[in-house]
């Protein structure tokens, strides 16, 4: 069994290395800001006793207000796993840093949450649409389409 | 070598060339095509010599249809599960279930067409010879089911491909589809020589 990690615990750890990006943690994800994100994952996977080196999943969700990007990080070696969220308060042209450069996978996860959300993820290699076609207009999975 | 003489195209390119595809084919698209229901209130009224011919060429083009797979979402499962031992299709001699459209004459479209997909299909329709005959299996590709007011799924095969016979159910049964079937013998008993 995985064992998925309470995410209190983790936060201490992130806000002792990056005091100032949790903003909010509780036994299911911890939330980090927008602008630490790509260092939060950095250390994530880099320090010893935690080592996520596999990344499960990349979704989006549209609260009206903010979006909110979460990541599923699962580490092989220790066998646990745990949910890392941020939020993005623009709601024209959000802007989050990929992570691209330290899981391939969110490669075409990223894509496809900027096809279906519209969320630009930058420093992608290839941001372009992957389920829907080139030249269709708008971004259907947001609450505000149609 | 002779592969040298072939040249990369970039991903943008195909890209764009899909795109310009799907996005003219949604235009031309939107209303549906007529279904060809003329043989349903044709009276038979053949010359004595034509007959034998024709119902001899019927008999036999009807016992040996070969259809094309072509499943789609969840009713390719039933349309497999019609094919299966319990629900032997092959009884009416359509066993074979060809993968090119060159060598089929009926086209099964079972499950939901997307926008994206709905090219393809058109491209296969046109591939196959006359005649060709076409049912529609299951809600979504009679008119888009559940999914008909959704961004990305046409509204019925109808709007891409001219349909002979609807298999209404979701999914519907293998008994169904073989009564489409049925209807199809039908309509091919009804087919002169001279005209097909």
């Amino acid at each position: 069994m995985t064992i998925a990690l309470n995410g209190e615990e983790v936060a201490e750890k992130i806000r002792g290395a990056f005091p100032g990006s949790v903003v909010a943690a509780d036994k299911a994800a911890v939330i980090v800001t927008n602008q630490s994100l790509y260092q939060v994952a950095e250390f994530l996977k880099n320090t010893a006793g935690l080592d996520f080196d596999y990344l499960t999943d990349l979704t989006a969700v549209d609260y009206l207000d903010y979006f909110e990007v979460v990541y599923h990080l699962t580490s092989l070696k220790h066998n646990h796993s745990l949910v890392l969220k941020t939020r993005c308060y623009e709601r024209e042209k959000p802007v989050v840093s990929s992570v691209v450069n330290l899981w391939r996978a969110a490669d075409f996860q990223e894509r496809e949450v900027y096809d279906l959300m519209g969320i630009t993820f930058e420093g992608h290699p290839n941001l372009k649409r992957l389920l829907l076609w080139e030249g269709f207009v708008g971004h259907p999975l947001r609450r505000d389409y149609l | 070598m002779e592969i040298e003489r072939y040249e990369v195209i970039s991903s943008d390119e195909i890209d764009a060339a899909e795109a310009l595809r799907i996005n003219s084919l949604k235009e031309t698209s939107q209303q549906a095509i007529p279904d060809p229901d003329r043989w349903l209130e044709e009276e038979l009224r053949r010359n004595v010599l034509l007959t034998t011919v024709d119902y001899a060429v019927d008999w036999a083009r009807s016992r040996s249809i070969f259809p094309l797979m072509f499943g789609l979402a969840c009713c390719a499962f039933e349309m497999i599960g019609s094919a299966a031992s319990r629900f032997d299709i092959s009884r009416f001699g359509m066993d074979i279930f060809r993968w090119s459209p060159r060598q089929a004459d009926l086209m099964i479209v079972a499950g939901t067409l997307t926008w994206k997909m709905a090219p393809a299909v058109k491209l296969v329709y046109e591939q196959m010879a006359e005649p060709k005959w076409v049912i529609a299996m299951g809600a979504c590709a009679i008119s888009g089911g559940t999914f008909r007011e959704s961004y990305s799924v046409v509204p019925g095969i109808n709007h891409i491909i001219p349909v002979d016979v609807y298999v209404p159910g979701c999914p519907p049964r293998p008994e169904g589809l073989l009564y489409g079937i049925t209807k199809i013998h039908k309509k091919i008993g009804k087919e002169s020589i001279k005209t097909s």
